[in-house]
Order: structure tokens, then sequence, then C-alpha cells
């Protein structure tokens, strides 16, 4: 028996949940774009992703989430067939 | 199990990862204790919540292992066969919390400990732990660290815990089942990662899980487990005992730009370092380290 | 029994299932007959042989969370060695136990009696009750569980008692027996980890959230002084032996003069109340059984006296005694005298004497508003 329910409001927690740092795409300076055309659906790159932002479509190929990707590059810089670009947020 | 997205990681930081790789092996029945560290703060607040999909317990600096083994003695009452996972950082394990770490060990209490190891304290900025290497630039150490890195892994097995582990999550597959074993032991499981830190280490946040190979590759981070006192390398480190398959060091600290500037004595003595510690390797391997 | 087996006793008949403890004079033959009860199967309990106080408190933390019952007891240095976890698990509203044999801290060294160490912990929002004598720690320990495991209140509880004074004195004690205990204390209903709820306990609280807690936590100690009220009642009734609940007024109603005092000099005082009254002096003894919450309501049926004489086995150097401070802040409108007397520091033998040494200086006008007895 616990008492999470009747407690919650009187003690200091927290539950989990997507975005509790707001939404994180703001951070991107630079964005990953997926050439779909070169693209192996290998999966390296949703595996390799750090954020957990990369999720499997369907049709086999990789989707960013980009309101949570923070535009780390690792993506970019694991997929064995150069497919993904970092392209600047701002155009200086 | 998803690492919730949107966390307050860096980016580029392995963190969110390497929980990630460990809740899906460890599952829902597990409870996260977590130090004063980057975690924390990664572990989001009470307003807009934690990516934590599991229970995490928030625990002062130094009682990290005491509070998981409070939390283990209370399932063995309620029979709950849950999975007590400490999450700390090298700060907490080897430097403030080491007394109560080493007294955890000591007791075998039946924890996983988990040292992420983002070799400095990182969370306030930078500054140097006793597990930051030789020759690393931090805050506190500017003109370079000349103290070596503590062998923590080896102190720990000495305690005569059953299993102790180095991984990194750049070898995804040896990580799982390094932890898938620890997961099917009792008592004290310790298990260090090398977790690269964009900031902290200086390098570019895509590099991540390169830079984390090049630590193994050049010989840098051995890749290990000590069951019941028995030393063993890793599949994947075993080429690296022959010195000519180790990957110049140059090519691990040329993407850091904390180790920029060093040396020729200094890069001497950080290469003197590897050579010795895989001599060591070659001479335990396979051997109880234990009396 | 002795003080500290008294404890040890009424923390077996409570039935904790965790505790955690590391030695130190003068708590140390506690901790022994506590091994021995968990030992010999008598305490069905999980012992931690932590290897320090920090790790104590830590690790019955961790264990209160998940439900089990906790109890653990220090002193002194151990005692400000755990006060980052003492202000963690105040912080989080934990229900726990904790007995404090009281004594010195260093420097210099010292292994005898004063209260440093226990009113140290005022701000940790911990309900603090003192004992009297043996029969008070045995009496106090098992209200404690009751208290803090209360729904109205989820405090952790303190129960002082005098080093060495009382963990080593044997006195007479009437326990309860183990029926009538187990009836007290309901089985504990206080868990939070629960794998298909999953929280973070204890994570960043932002500016705007983290005061709205303590605000919580203030309420809550406002709230337990009815709930010790309550329990006092309770155990008066079950055990025959009056508690008191906040403040015991022994002597009070008719006196000109009453003696603020908490913990084993209250006894002290009590026998120096008799004996001046037996000389026609009309005083009376308001012994505090709970410092915090500091029952300053109760307190108020002390204003319309002549004066007050406040002993304080603690000092806040640079202000005033702890218990003197806190008494004149409570009747700040009474207006009457109060006299702060500093005795008993770092264990220096104080009596009824020495007490009555000091009510008769009162009456003869030569008392100072603030004395040391050196």
């Amino acid at each position: 028996m616990t008492n999470i329910d009747e407690l919650a409001e009187e003690l200091p927690i927290s539950k989990p949940n997507i975005g509790s740092s707001g939404k994180t795409g703001t951070w991107r300076v630079e964005k990953p774009i997926i050439d779909l055309d070169a693209c192996k659906k290998c999966d390296i790159c949703i595996l390799d992703c750090v954020e957990n932002t990369i999720d499997k479509r369907s049709d086999g190929y990789p989707v960013i989430d980009y309101d949570y990707c923070k535009g780390c590059g690792v993506c970019s810089t694991v997929c064995p067939v150069k497919a993904i670009k970092m392209v600047a947020e701002v155009k200086m | 199990m998803n690492f919730l997205k949107g966390n307050a990681a860096c980016p580029g930081c392995p963190i969110p990862k390497e929980l990630d790789a460990i809740l899906d092996v460890y599952g829902k029945k597990t409870v996260i204790v977590v130090p004063a560290s980057c975690s924390t703060v990664i572990m989001g607040d009470t307003v807009l919540g934690m990516p934590s999909p599991v229970n995490v317990v928030h625990s002062p600096f130094a009682a990290a292992a005491s509070i998981a083994s409070g939390l283990s003695a209370a399932m063995k009452f309620r029979k709950d066969d849950a999975n007590i996972l400490v999450w700390a950082g090298d700060g907490s394990t080897s430097d403030i919390g080491f007394a109560a770490v080493s007294g955890a060990a000591e007791r075998n209490e039946d924890i996983t400990y988990v040292c992420y190891d983002n070799e400095a304290y990182m969370n306030t900025g930078i500054q140097r732990s006793s597990l930051t290497p030789y020759g690393a630039w931090t805050t506190t150490t500017p003109s370079h660290k000349h103290e070596f890195k503590k062998p923590l892994p080896l102190i720990i097995a000495m305690h005569n815990v059953p299993y102790v582990a180095t991984a990194s999550i750049s070898y995804l597959a040896d990580f799982k089942a390094k932890f898938s074993k620890a997961k099917s032991m009792k008592g004290f499981r310790y298990i260090h990662l090398l977790s690269p830190c964009p900031p902290g280490w200086k390098f570019d946040a895509g590099l991540t899980m390169n830079i984390g190979k090049l630590a193994v590759e050049t010989g840098m981070w051995p890749l290990y487990e000590i069951e019941n006192g028995v030393f063993k390398l890793s599949s994947i480190s075993k080429p690296y005992i022959d010195k000519a398959k180790r990957k110049p060091l140059e090519e691990y600290l040329r993407l850091q730009d904390r180790f920029s500037g060093l040396s020729s004595e200094e890069l001497a003595n950080m290469q003197a370092y590897i050579d010795e510690m895989w001599n060591y390797i070659a001479k335990v391997n396979d051997s109880k380290l234990t009396p | 029994m002795v003080g500290n087996h008294a404890v040890a006793y009424a923390v077996k008949q409570a039935k904790p299932q965790v505790l955690a403890v590391y030695p130190i004079t003068p708590q140390t033959t506690m901790l022994e007959k506590l091994a021995s009860y968990a030992a010999s199967g008598e305490l069905n309990a999980k012992l931690i042989k932590v290897e320090s106080e920090h790790s104590a408190m830590a690790s019955i933390y961790g264990a209160a969370i998940a439900g089990a019952r906790v109890f653990t007891a220090t002193s002194s240095q151990g005692l400000l060695y755990m006060t980052e976890v003492i202000y963690w698990a105040g912080g989080q509203r934990v229900p726990i136990v904790a007995g404090i044999a009281t004594r010195a801290v260093g420097s210099p060294w010292s292994i005898w009696d004063d209260h440093q160490d226990f009113v140290s912990k005022r701000d940790a929002i911990w309900i603090q009750m003192m004992a009297e004598n043996v029969q008070d720690a045995y009496d106090m320990t098992l209200q404690a569980f009751k208290i803090s495991e209360d729904k109205r209140v989820i405090l952790p509880v303190m129960m002082g008692f005098d080093g060495f004074v009382l963990t080593h004195t044997m006195e007479r004690l009437n326990t309860l027996d183990d029926a009538s205990v187990g009836s007290f204390i309901p089985e504990r209903d206080f868990n939070i980890i629960d794998f298909d709820k999953p929280i973070g306990i204890g994570p960043i609280a932002t500016q705007d959230n983290y005061i709205k807690y303590r605000y919580k936590a203030m309420q809550a100690m406002e709230r337990s002084k009815e709930v010790i009220e309550e329990v006092s009642k309770e155990y008066s009734t079950l055990s025959g032996r009056e508690q008191h609940g906040l403040i015991e007024f022994y002597k009070c109603d008719d006196a000109d003069y009453i003696i603020v005092a908490m913990g084993a000099w209250a006894g002290d005082a009590r026998v120096a109340v008799d004996e001046l009254r037996s000389k026609g002096i009309k005083i009376g003894l308001a012994k505090l059984r709970v410092v915090r919450p500091f029952p300053k309501e109760k307190l108020m049926q002390v204003k319309d006296r002549k004066a007050l004489i406040v002993l304080d086995r603690a000092y806040s150097y640079g202000s005033g005694g702890i218990l003197a401070t806190e008494v004149k802040a409570s009747l700040y409108n009474a207006n009457i005298p109060i006299y702060s007397v500093i005795g008993g520091i770092g264990g220096k033998e104080l009596g009824k004497n020495e007490i009555i040494g000091v009510v008769e200086k009162l009456l003869s006008g030569k008392l100072e508003s603030e004395v040391w007895l050196l």
C-alpha cells in the first residue's frame, strides 16, 4: 500500500514528464537534416541518438522530433553513409 | 525503457542514453538513487517533472550508497525484488561519498552502484576530481592535473564484492551484457562508465560516441570485468594488450581541448601510464586479484 | 533499567524494520542492546552497521521512504555529522524517529552532558521532545513513533535524553506489554515507492515552489501540537501515567515564580520546587516536554507571574540562552521579568541546591538577568 496519491501535493516530489526542461528543440544552433535518398535504414542514428529524439517510421526511415532535438550532431557523425547534414538554424 | 526526451542534459551528453540502456535491461522495478551531480539537474524539478520513467530518490552528495543500502533493506522486508541502483558521478563516488561507497561495498549491500565518470565535477563547472585524468585541464587545474586517475574499479574489487566492470556507451552490446549480468547477481555490483562530456572535455558535441570509442581503442579506457575477484578483460579490449594494436594516444587527445598545450614530458607520462596499466592488465588477466 | 536500555526496549516494542546506528559515547550501550535484540531475533529488524552517522541517517531515510519503520540514535559529534541528512529528512517530510543522547560538542572534547547538540537541530523541521527521566525516555520513544507517522503530521521526531545522567543511570521503569504497544502504535502506513506510480523524491524545487513546501511543513509543525496532545492523552490512559502533553505545569496554579526547564534537570528543579514550597515560597515548574514545535500558546499560562527563571543547558553565542530567548519571545507581551540561567554546560554538575541558590538570589533581588553557573 503506497500513499503517493494522498501525499503528492504535500511532499516535494516530481512525476515523469516529456519536456522536463521545456521544448529543448529551441536550444539548437544547427539542425540535422536526413537525406532519405542516401539513407540506408541501418538504424544507427536511431540507436546512437543520445536524446531519444529519432524514431523509426513505419516505413523504416528515421524521423527526428524537432521539438526536442538539441542539435548535438551525434547522428550526423555516426551515420555511415553521411546522409545527415547539420544545417545552421539561423541564416547569418 | 525510454528516458524521456526534452530533458536538461547538454547536447551530446551521453547520460540520457546510458540511463536508457540501463533501464532497458533493469526494467520498471528499479529505484535510482541520484546524489548531487549533473543528473540531479537532468532529473528536472517539481513543476515540469522528471525524464525518468522509474522512481528516483534524490540524495545529498555523500549519501547515495547509504540511502541505497536502506532502500535495499526495506525492499527485503516488503519482499519486493526491486533493483536498487545508484547513479552517481565521479565526484560523489571517488571523493565526497567515498566512505559511504566503501562501507556499502564492505557490507556487500545488495545494490548496483553505477559510477558515470565524466572525469571532473562537471555540474559545478568543471573542477577536478580524483578521477580526472593526468594532463587534463579543469578550472582548478588550469595548468593541467598532475595526479593520476584513482583506480576506483580495482579499489572496489579489493573489497571482495561479487562484480565489478568497466563499460562504455560506445559499445552498447558489451554495455548491456554487463548490466544483464549484474542484474542477475546479488550483492554489491559496481559498474564504472566512461561518460564523455562535451563541455567539460571540450570537444564538439557530435563526437561523443567517437570519443568513447577512441578511449577504448587507445587503451586509455580498458573494458573488463572482475567477477568474484577474477580479472577478465572484455573481448573488445583484448587486442589492446598488444601495444601495436592500440591506436596512438594522440588520436584521443587531439579531439579534446582539455588536453591541449601538453608538454612533451606530460605526454610521455601519459603514454607511460597507459603502457604500465596494460602491463598490469596482461599480468592479472584471468587471475584472481583478491587474496 | 538504564536509560539506554529503556529506549532500546521501547524501540524493540515499536517493531521497526530497519535500524542503522553508529556508536558514540554515551549512546553506545543502546546500540549494543539493539544489536543483541536483532541477533537473537527478539527484534525482527535489519541493523545496518553503517560506517558513519551521516550514513546512519541516510540509510534509514532510504528505508523509511520505502515503507519501513526505522530508528537511529546518536549524540554530539555524530548528530552534527549527520546534520545535512537530518535537514534532508525534515524537508522531505519522512516519518523517522531518532534517539539523541545529549552531549556537549567539541572543541574542546567533552563526553559529558549538555543540550548543545540537540537544540542545534531546532530549525531542521523535526519535532523535538525531551525526557526528564528514564520513564519519560521510554514513554516518549513510543509516542514519537505514533506522532511522526500521523497523517496530519508526517514529520521526523527526535527524542532527547541527557547523556550519562539518563543514558547510564538506572531508574525504576514501568513498561507497557507488547500487545498494548502494538495497539497503541498502528501499523506503518507511509510508503512512497510505487513501481506503477513512479516519482522523483526530493528533486530541484524552483524558486516559486520551494517556499510553498516549506510553508506546508510549517503548517504540519503547527498541526502537530494538537496531535502531540492527543497522543499524550491516549498514552496517559493506556499507561496510567499522566504524560502532560506539550508542557507539564507542576505546582504552577498559584505560583509567583516559575522555573522553565527541559531535560533531566527538570527533575532536579522539581525537587527544588518542593523544598522551596516547604519554606513557603510560591514557586512552580513548567517542564517543556516538547521544544519543537515550541508550545508558545500553552506557555501563556505562566504569563501573570512575578518572574520566570529559564534554565538553559545550551547557549547561542552572541545572543543568549536558547530556551530563554524562545520563552521571552513567546511572552513578549506579558511584560514579566524573565531570568536566564546558563548551567550544566559540558556536564558541569548541577542539582537542586544550585537551583535553590538561584531562586534565593532572585528573591533577594540580586539575580542578574543572565547568570552563568560557573
